[in-house]
Order: C-alpha cells, then structure tokens, then sequence
C-alpha cells in the first residue's frame, strides 16, 4: 500500500480551522495554506507570554542538522534555581517554519527541582526552535537555535 | 480508550530527600497531525495526545500541552525534587476525550 | 506512488548519479577487511564506542547514526521499538485459532526463541522456499494453531517478530547459504547487484561501493539488517526490512515489490548474509 508523502509539503492545505487559528479571519479566505513564519510564531508566543521577553537563561540542545526532521530530539533548560520564591512557571517552544507555529508548553512548579524538558519533535524544514521561559516574578527569557533539516540522499 | 495505546514511566523507586530525580514518559500514539491526506486525496483528521499531567500526592507538579508538531510516540522527560514519599500518578488525554494512566510509588528516605 | 519532479529532486538525483558512476567500478571486487576502508570508515573503525558493532568488514548502521539516534537505542526505556517487544508479549501468550493455543502452549517462555532470530531466513521445506521470521510466525499460525496469517507490518506480527528477535539480541547473524538455501540466495544475490528504476543503480552502488561517502548530508551505510526490524525516525514507527526495501526502491524510483514476496525474502536472505557476524540489535533504532 503507497503511504502518504513523506513530510509535510508547503502547500499541502490547512483546513479551514486551522487556517483561521493560524492567521485570523482574513487569511482564511486565501486558498493557499501559509506554512508558519517568523511572525506568526512570534505572534503565537506573545498570545502565550504576555511580557517582552529578554534574551538569556534559556538553552536549547539539539541537533545541528536532524538526522530525520520527523523525529528530532530536543532538550530545553532553563536557569533558574526553582525555588518556592524563584522558579520558572512555564515553558513555550515554537517552531518558525512548519505548517503551525506551536510545539509544546510545559507548565512547571517548585516541585520539579530543575527547569529542563526534552521532547522529540518534526520539524518539516530548516527552521529555528525558539522557546519562551515564564517566571515566577513575570519575567520572560528566550533563545533561538536553528536546525537544518534535509531531505535524505536518496529523496528518503 | 484504545487498547493498543501504552503509557510508560520511568521513576525510580526510591530517592535521598532533596534528590532531583529525571522522570521519563512515553506513550505509543500515532500523533495523526491533520496534516496528511490518505490516497483518495481527504485530509486525514487530527488526533493526538494534546495533554500529560503529572501529580504528586494528588498535587499538580508538571503539566505538558503538546501539539500535533510532536512526534509519533511521544516521549517527555522533566525532572522532580523529592522531599517526601508518595505517589506520582501520570494522565495522558486525548483529543478524543480518552485518557491513559500511569502510577509509580517513590520511597524517599 | 506519486512521482514530484520538484527541482531540488532532480538536482539531488543528478548528484547521486555522479557520486554512484564513480564507484561502479569497485562493484565486483572483493575488500578485505580495513583495506579499503574510505576515511570516514577507518574513523569509525578506529573508535573504541564501536568495537561492537563492527566484524572484519561489516559496520553495523548504529556507526552511521547521529549520537542522539544512538542513545535512544541504548536506552531500552526510551527506545519505541521496545513498545513493540510489549506488543509481542501480549500477542505471545494469546489464544487464538481453532486449535485452541497460543504461542506459549508449545514455546514457553519467548526467552526459548533465543538464538533463533539470527538464522533466519531460512530454507523451509513446508513451502519449499525461504521463510523469514514473519513468514515462519504466520507458518505457525496456520499450520499449527489454525490461526489466520497475521497482516504483513501489522502491529500484532511487528510484535511478535520484535519479541522473537529481541530475544536473540547480542548475537551475531548467522544465517546459512547452503543447501537448499542456494539457489534463493543466488536469487537475492542478484537482485542486489542489478540496476533498477529511474536512477538505474542497484543496491550495491550505495550499499557496497559507497558505504561512507555521502549523498547529499547523508551518510551511506553498509545497508546491513542486523538492527531490523528498527524503529525509524522518519517512519516515527516500528517496521519491518521488507518495509525499508520498498522505501529504498521507491527512493531510486523502482517500482518496489510487495512486503513478503519472494523477491525480497531472498534478497533479505543476501543481505543477512553480508552482515553475518554482526550482532543482532533488533529492535534498534534507525534515521
């Protein structure tokens, strides 16, 4: 039985709902499906995180070039020494350029000692993972890490 | 509920007080994103795992929100300070409504 | 299969197309081991991590993984394929068929599959060609529990035949080639060096001439099939070598034969046979 391509093509079409989700009322009137951008992922984390966030305390481990973009394994830490006054209350990862912004938020508490999660994520091209810190005193911190993702020798 | 779908844990069973243990998860879902259409050219619909919570002797302690960018077979590994005994209790929900459970006791001496 | 004629397609044909010319002349010559080991092999050759994984010649494809792909697979917890293995204990002791039994009745515990995996495929008289795992657990299932075959690259037969290769983990392949096993390997054998589909190369243009060279980010491997059946990332599944034979196929843009047909049972055959030695790392974890 033939399967159904392999990755996501770019303009392998969005229904109607996520369309609207993605890019509100006037981009579900456009045929074509917009895969995410810089600016709809940044636009998706500030409906998350309501403060400005800063570069710093946020690192993102992950491979360089994906060895496949359907399964890619990512660890977040975040700085923080996760005390009952000081500790991270959640975590928001993004990615740039697949179909939709979104990936994963982590909600965090006191209880877990240490600000760092790992996922496995696809990722449908190269693109940035960009993930959003929120923490106890309002702050938000960030960090951006590119992965390249290619289409195997054979087109596998 | 689906019975082919497997929660699994990875908690140790005992810890020092104090002692910030790595808490693994992994549960088989095929994490359908909505994105791919079957061969007559239909959308297949969305289905995935969209939330796993985790809870400490009935208390909340971590929360994750996934979307359909996760991979098949979502494995998630977050960390837990261990001040005390007691049991971790694990619920992945499904788009569909159904949820999975998982249970682990931790000794803390 | 839809063919996409998109241009970074043709571009990475054309690519493939210049780097698997240049080797075609080293197709039929035999290598002895280490002699002919291109720079990116003698580095894996030199790695102590690897010791494992290599016998004379052969490099398992663990060697050609990123080393997060590796730790995955290291890890039985974090390894999807051990999900599967889970599958295969639940099918394992499943009454089923109208003999009224269940793998267990007559094999016990599947720790009696040890050493078992590793010999297949073989030579099977009851239907006079070669049976790999899959084909010889559905045997079973017709023959004697009077069960009907399990659906090829369904979750039950992915299960059982991860339970009875995990159970063989860590030792080295050895299937034979003799007797009546011959002409079905003399068949694979030849499968593995004719050129097929749109890029016209055979198996032997990657798998033997260019193991360590790169095609596009990628590395070649050997093509061994010691760690299958794997699960696989781009797959974000568990699946089976017949499985990786159609996408290979497809990807030079052959038309790919059926899972469980003859033709890749004896190519399976071959291809065991050139990963003879390598230990068995089903299920492993693969790009």
């Amino acid at each position: 039985m033939s399967e159904p391509l392999h990755l996501p093509k770019r303009q392998s079409g969005l229904n109607r709902r996520q369309a609207v989700a993605a890019f509100g009322a006037v981009a579900a009137l456009t045929p074509f499906a917009a895969a995410a951008s810089p600016e709809t992922a940044k636009k998706a984390l500030s409906d998350l995180v309501k403060a400005e966030p800063k570069a710093g305390k946020v690192q993102i481990k992950t491979q360089e070039i994906a060895e496949n973009g359907n399964t890619v394994p990512v660890t977040i830490a975040v700085d923080s020494p996760m005390t009952d006054k000081d500790y991270v209350k959640a975590i928001h990862v993004v990615a740039d350029r697949n179909p939709q912004p979104g990936v994963a938020s982590f909600m965090l508490t006191p209880a877990n000692g240490k600000a760092e999660v790992q996922l496995r994520m696809r990722m449908a091209e190269t693109q940035n993972i960009i993930a959003v810190a929120e923490m106890s005193d309002g702050t938000a911190w960030t960090a951006t890490r590119e992965v390249k993702v290619t289409i195997g020798g054979c087109g596998g | 509920m689906a019975e082919d779908i497997k929660p699994r844990i990875r908690v140790p069973q005992s810890a020092k007080k104090d002692e910030i243990i790595e808490i693994k998860t992994l549960i088989s879902h095929p994490m359908e994103s909505g994105q791919r259409k079957d061969s007559q050219g239909k959308t297949i619909p969305r289905k995935i795992i969209n939330k796993m919570t985790v809870a400490f002797n009935g208390k909340p302690v971590f929360e994750a929100r996934l979307e359909p960018a996760i991979s098949a077979n979502p494995y998630l590994s977050f960390f837990l300070k261990c001040t005390q005994s007691g049991s971790l209790e694990f619920t992945w929900t499904d788009d569909d409504g159904s949820t999975y459970k998982a249970t682990q006791a931790i000794t803390v001496s | 299969m839809p063919q996409t004629h998109s241009l970074a397609r043709i571009i990475c044909a054309a690519a493939a197309s210049l780097v698997l010319l240049s080797g075609l002349t080293a197709c039929d010559n035999k290598q002895s081991a280490g002699a002919n080991d291109s720079e990116v092999l003698a580095e894996y050759r030199a790695n102590p991590k690897y010791a494992d994984r290599i016998t004379g010649d052969k490099f398992s494809g663990y060697v050609f993984a990123s080393p997060e792909t590796q730790a995955m697979q290291d890890d039985d917890f974090e390894n999807p394929g051990m999900l599967a293995v889970q599958d295969g204990e639940g099918e394992w002791g499943k009454v089923v068929g109208s003999a009224g039994k269940s793998c267990a009745s007559c094999h016990n515990d599947a720790k009696s599959m040890k050493g078992v995996a590793v010999a297949y495929p073989k030579y099977e008289p009851k239907v006079g060609k070669l049976a790999n795992i899959e084909q010889r657990i559905n045997l079973c299932r017709t023959e004697n529990m009077k069960a009907p075959a399990l659906r090829w690259e369904s979750k039950e037969l992915l299960g059982l035949t991860a339970l009875v290769e995990y159970q063989s983990r860590g030792l080295p392949i050895s299937v034979r080639i003799d007797g009546p096993a011959k002409p079905f390997f003399e068949e694979g054998k030849k499968f593995y060096y004719t050129r097929r589909g749109q890029m016209d190369v055979a198996c032997a243009h990657c798998h033997e001439a260019n193991a360590g060279m790169n095609i596009g980010v990628e590395n070649l491997s050997q093509g061994q099939s010691n760690g299958y059946p794997t699960y696989r990332l781009k797959w974000q599944a568990f699946g089976s070598l017949h499985r990786r034979f159609e996408g290979c196929n497809e990807e030079v843009r052959a038309q790919p034969y059926p899972r469980g047909s003859d033709e890749y049972t004896n190519l399976e055959l071959f291809v065991a046979w050139r990963g003879n030695g390598l230990k068995s790392e089903a299920p492993s974890v693969r790009r």
